[in-house]
């Protein structure tokens, strides 16, 4: 990557704005949104092997009847932590990769549109992902489930839900000021020429998915405020003995956590709708539909919420409406899944490991969707409730969706951002070991649900009759540990191969294409214009008289833009800068303090306020 | 060929909008949601604590009407301080932000006094639900008006030092955005709070 | 693709046999034994059937494309780009939307049939959830058993779900769950008030058990039988271990339990008089600090007293399984239990006492004789 030059500043204070772009140190003061993005995606692959590791722990302890591998107390922190780490720190930050490393180029920007604040936003995750997991060896890890509910959560005598309470917040606070951040980016820098309705259905549903963060986020940050006061302080908002009512809490993180299921699943949506028309060589089937579908589903998503509670005795009346409004949020999402098949129907399909990933996307979400319209069915949910059924329900949308999506991805724009290809070979390996550890894994979860075994359980009797299958599922979970361990054999392997990629190595759609593998910082020479949906492709190929689809002759605007000659055109990016992460670090500092010593309060506020005004003073790179 | 591609908003942008603006109106409708959990968290517990004292036990709502005219006053303020601003009245610009931040620290500073008051009366933080829901959402309230007096004197501070001038005027309006947001849901707060009467429990 | 079409089929053929023969499955929801189950099953069967036709139409689409279109060597041209078929799309649109609306009438009906009070000819029972037990009232017949909970199969049974412990003292319980039998009973205060759920799969399907609120199911067994369930909402250490038992009567059978329970027990002797006294001398104050045990008297003649903290003992005896039904009630796992009840069971609220072996075998000599 080219270094930008940037005159050499008056250094204003104690701290002379950073100047260098490569190198080890700029990865810690880097504002381009392309490094960010990077450090999104590593952190959250280091989180999904914690948070694998712990599963397989616990698919370790139920593989046989009533073993004590893990204790109890060790059992209810590990299914309490895989769920928060898939949740908030792979899934979500892996999505913020891809949107943060794409959103720019995508849309014909040149950055996202606060660059420190973007910066700010991966250091407060990861802080607050360290924080969380820091409870480990500070009194103990959460131990309330994900879902945290009290009173359960708030009487437990251990630290652990003290930090989750906290450790929580201050990754909410990550996630919605980068939701804000590129909500105005997609909204207000999109290139000359991209209307909404030229946007790539991926940057849709990234649009869709920072506007839910932006409105559900509150809402458990509220939650999650009052719990750590119900713990800390001695408050009473879930204090039945006060008038209090467990049931506030549900309402207030199921307002949040379904909308966060929606977060989860239509970033992956988004990368399969871009894969597909590549690799079968069409493009989307019913663009429009797609779109409204992904509104649609944002907006029907924050009234759903109770039907993670039906078995609380809200009464007939809300299991009614909830029950109906959930089977009306089946049809948007079902619908995309005809327009995938419409855009493999009559394609030229070459099954690269990315499209396979996505085909394999496209089955495992049926599977998940139908079960999920099972539940709709409230009387028989009130047996699924809380049962390995619901377990294998979202681990098919989440893993089977969601994760084979941003697999997928991995593979699509690992030339782009990289430069060099993933092997192909060991690619096949993996999505296959995947899809059959995977299916072993939860598929069976569908039978020892319905057969009575309930979840969050340490062990299980023998007499149950549930053994076999729990043994079928705890292999599969191995299965799907060596395919991890192969995609990893296959990253490290692709860094030995020369970094000499072309632009558009897929013979792509979309504008990312038109620039070097990888970018340069500034992501491209010139700002492109763009005349349609599917810019790339237009520049590549036109449609004949009889219908045919040709190539543009050569010397057409296909060729790649940007590369070595670019240093001296003068385009001036934003500095780097220490304050994003100064101002982050303030958080779990603070967050200490809350728990152990006010003193430390006090001492996290400094590098807050500083940061801050570091931010605000410090001149920007002109 | 100059392109300059930092974090000023002056280039053009889709909606015509500047970045910072969507952004600060992006921002405050989440803001919304905060204060929407937070009150109706309050109204669920509406006459469900168990032992008191009781809203109309401590409540002084004429004390609490001059408070929150205070504030309503300090919204005014910021109006003729962005205007001053803009019309290139530097001077008059720095005495409404003043007067702005000084009417927002006594508007903290009287709910300071209120709840020493109450807890004069027996009511503090875990005293019971009343206590626990009024607390914490008057509290953040609290917060986010001393974040925007500390953004105020900010302003302040840089306007002395000479580089708040009526190029700048827009990062004024954003902070007149946001102490506008925090007075509405203070107006919100106060209705709901403390003028729509609840009887005690029985 | 053949071979991912085969893998496919062969799995969903395994899961199809597996979940149809439900081999040794005790606790199975796709075993209605009675009638609310029975409604929860009817719904659950045709929405699953449709859901399976639906599925095997679409995976088998996909795999028919993935297949057809593939491209073929010699295959280079860039086929006719197809941008959406307004029509299509929108009938696509429209069917699941009615598929939907049909499955919501019956599931809307369903909802309302089970949330109907089933009148007053249904037994009337309290259920009471501790960490980690549970605990049955029977408030007109007066009784107050543990971890099993007996039914007539000749009607329903109506009950009333209430979370008990610490915290509750002097607040605002609801009045259902005011604790009934025994007479003068306090409030539970062992173990955290959390939120439990009661499972009897075969007989019902789940409402949670919350502090503060108070929720009501129904169910009813078809026949007499034990039918198994267990605690569903997570709930503290022992979580997996609160489970229970119900066991259905013929109604005459279940007058014959009644009236057993109803009776006060019989004053033991020889050993077990012996563990009657280790009964009142453990600890510092004796196992009446936590259990009751009624119709009984210390060697000062005075009547003992107990407390509901821990299950009623009166009838221990008659039961099948103890400490929330982890263990068969039999001398060994008692035991095992009295030496010491935390290394048995997470979390255990029952303390070790230090028992003597020779305390231990007095005190089962005593539990043996609580019939």
């Amino acid at each position: 990557m080219a270094s930008v030059s940037v005159r050499a500043e008056r250094p204003r204070g104690l701290l002379r704005r950073p100047t260098a772009t490569t190198g080890f140190w700029s990865w810690f003061t880097t504002v381009d949104h392309k490094k960010i993005g990077i450090l999104y995606g590593i952190t959250a692959f280091a989180f999904f092997i914690i948070g694998g590791s712990e599963a397989l722990l616990i698919r370790l302890q139920l593989a046989r009847p009533d073993q004590d591998i893990l204790s109890a107390s060790v059992y209810n922190e590990m299914f309490t932590m895989h769920g928060i780490t898939m949740v908030f720190l792979v899934v979500m930050p892996l999505s913020a990769a891809f949107f943060n490393y794409l959103i720019p180029l995508m849309i014909g920007a040149r950055d996202v549109a606060f660059p420190r604040l973007n910066a700010y936003s991966y250091w407060a995750f990861l802080f607050g992902g360290l924080f969380i997991y820091s409870s480990w060896f500070l009194g103990g890890a959460p131990n309330g489930g994900w879902f945290g509910y009290p009173p359960n959560a708030t009487v437990d005598p251990s630290l652990g839900m003290t930090f989750y309470s906290l450790g929580l917040i201050i990754t909410g606070i990550a996630s919605t000021v980068s939701a804000v951040n590129l909500a105005v980016t997609v909204i207000n820098m999109r290139a000359p020429g991209m209307t909404l309705f030229r946007m790539p259905v991926f940057i849709w549903m990234g649009l869709v998915v920072q506007l839910l963060l932006a409105f559900s986020l509150p809402i458990i940050t509220i939650g999650l405020t009052e719990m750590f006061f119900d713990r800390r302080f001695g408050t009473h908002f879930f204090d039945p003995a006060a008038g209090g009512d467990p049931v506030l809490w549900q309402h207030l993180f199921w307002l949040f956590g379904h909308p966060e299921v929606y977060i989860l699943i239509l970033p992956a949506m988004g990368i399969v709708s871009e894969i597909l028309p590549v690799f079968a060589r069409k493009p989307l089937f019913g663009y429009q539909f797609v779109v409204f579908s992904g509104i649609a589903i944002g907006f029907i998503g924050f009234g759903v919420w109770a039907h993670h509670m039906f078995a609380v005795g809200l009464g007939p009346v809300a299991n009614t409406a909830f029950g109906i409004s959930t089977l009306i949020i089946a049809v948007p999402t079902g619908v995309k899944i005809f327009n995938w098949l419409g855009t493999l129907w009559r394609g030229d399909i070459r099954f690269t490991t990315p499209m396979l990933f996505s085909v394999g996307f496209i089955a495992m979400f049926v599977i998940g969707g139908l079960s999920g319209v099972t539940h709709a069915v409230v009387p028989s949910d009130y047996q699924q409730t809380d049962t390995y059924y619901i377990v294998a329900h979202f681990h098919y949308v989440l893993f089977g969706g969601a994760i084979f999506g941003l697999f997928g991805g991995i593979y699509y724009w690992w030339p782009k951002v990289f430069g060099r290809m993933l092997g192909e070979r060991v690619g096949k390996l993996n999505f296959w070991l995947m899809l059959i550890g995977f299916n072993m894994t939860f598929g069976p979860m569908h039978i020892l649900g319905l057969q009575g075994m309930p979840r969050r359980v340490q062990s299980y009797p023998e007499s149950l009759g549930l053994s076999f299958w729990n043994l079928v599922s705890s292999i599969g979970a191995f299965l799907i540990a060596v395919s991890v361990l192969i995609f990893l054999v296959n990253a490290v392997a692709s860094f030995r191969k020369p970094k000499e990629m072309e632009a558009d190595p897929w013979d792509a759609r979309t504008l990312e294409w038109t620039t070097t593998s990888p970018p340069p910082e500034y992501n491209f020479d010139e700002v492109p214009v763009v005349h349609s949906l599917d810019e790339l492709w237009h520049r590549k190929y036109s449609q004949t008289q009889g219908g045919r689809v040709v190539p543009v002759p050569a010397g057409g605007s296909g060729e790649a833009h940007g590369g070595g000659h670019a240093g001296g055109h003068g385009i001036h990016m934003p500095g780097p800068s220490y304050f994003p992460l100064i101002a982050a670090l303030g958080l779990p500092i603070a967050a200490y303090g809350l728990i152990f010593n006010w003193w430390l309060v006090g001492a996290g506020m400094v590098p807050v306020l500083a940061g801050f005004y570091g931010w605000i003073l410090e001149p920007s790179a002109e | 060929m100059e392109i300059h591609a930092q974090e000023s908003e002056h280039l053009a942008t889709s909606t015509g909008l500047p970045n910072i603006k969507l952004a600060m109106w992006l921002f405050l409708a989440s803001d919304c949601m905060l204060f929407g959990a937070l009150i109706s968290t309050y109204v669920l517990y509406r006459g469900a604590s168990v032992v008191g004292p009781y809203p109309n036990d401590v409540f002084d709502i004429p004390y609490t009407s001059v408070s929150s005219f205070v504030l309503l006053a300090s919204s005014l303020t910021m109006v003729l301080a962005l205007a001053a601003l803009q019309r290139g009245d530097v001077g008059r610009s720095r005495v409404w932000l003043l007067a702005t931040a000084l009417l927002g620290m006594t508007f903290v500073g009287g709910q300071v006094y209120e709840f020493t008051t109450f807890a004069h009366e027996e009511l503090t933080l875990t005293t019971n639900l009343f206590s626990t829901s009024f607390y914490v959402l008057t509290g953040f309230h609290g917060t986010h008006v001393a974040i925007g007096i500390l953004m105020l004197l900010t302003l302040l501070m840089f306007s002395f030092s000479g580089r708040l001038g009526p190029e700048k005027a827009e990062t004024v309006e954003m902070v007149g955005l946001y102490w506008h947001f925090v007075d509405i849901v203070w107006i919100v707060i106060f209705t709901v709070i403390y003028l729509i009467p609840t009887g005690n429990p029985a | 693709m053949r071979r991912k079409t085969q893998s496919a089929l062969g799995l969903v053929a395994l899961i199809a046999v597996a979940a149809a023969c439900a081999p040794n499955a005790t606790q199975s929801a796709l075993e209605p034994a009675g009638p609310y189950a029975q409604k929860a099953h009817d719904l659950f069967v045709p929405v699953f059937w449709v859901a399976a036709v639906i599925f095997f139409v679409v995976e088998g689409a996909l795999v028919l494309f993935a297949f057809r279109y593939r491209h073929r060597k010699g295959r280079d041209g860039i086929p006719p780009q197809v941008h959406g078929n307004t029509r299509l799309e929108i009938a696509w649109t429209i069917l699941p939307a009615v598929i939907l609306a049909g499955v919501a009438v019956p599931t809307v009906a369903g909802i309302f049939e089970l949330a109907r009070d089933p009148g007053p000819s249904a037994l009337d029972v309290r259920v009471l959830g501790h960490q980690w037990w549970w605990e049955f009232d029977y408030p007109e017949q007066r009784i107050l058993t543990a971890n099993e909970l007996h039914i007539p199969t000749d009607r329903p049974v109506y009950l009333t779900l209430c979370a008990v412990g610490a915290g509750y003292e002097g607040a605002p319980t609801p009045s259902e769950c005011q604790p009934g039998a025994p007479e003068g009973a306090q409030p539970a205060s062992l173990g955290a008030a959390v939120i439990h759920s009661f499972w009897p799969p075969e007989l019902a399907g789940t409402q949670d058990v919350i502090p503060g609120r108070v929720n009501h199911m129904v169910l009813q067994a078809d026949e007499p039988g034990t039918y198994e369930g267990q605690c569903k909402e997570y709930c503290g250490l022992s979580h997996a271990y609160m489970r229970f038992t119900v066991v259905a009567h013929t109604p005459e059978d279940f007058e014959r339990w009644v009236a057993g329970q109803q009776a006060p027990a019989a004053p033991p002797d020889g050993s077990a008089a012996e563990g009657l006294q280790v009964f009142l001398e453990a600890g510092r104050a004796g196992c009446t600090e936590c259990h009751a045990v009624a119709g009984l008297r210390d060697p000062s003649g005075e009547v003992i007293r107990g407390s509901n903290n821990a299950p009623d003992l009166t009838h221990f005896a008659s039961r099948e399984c103890f400490a929330g039904c982890m263990f068969e009630n039999n001398d060994e796992n008692l035991r095992r239990w009295l030496d010491d009840p935390p290394a048995m069971k997470p979390g255990s609220l029952m303390p070790a006492y230090q028992l003597s072996a020779e305390q231990i075998e007095q005190l089962i000599a005593f539990l043996n004789t609580l019939e």
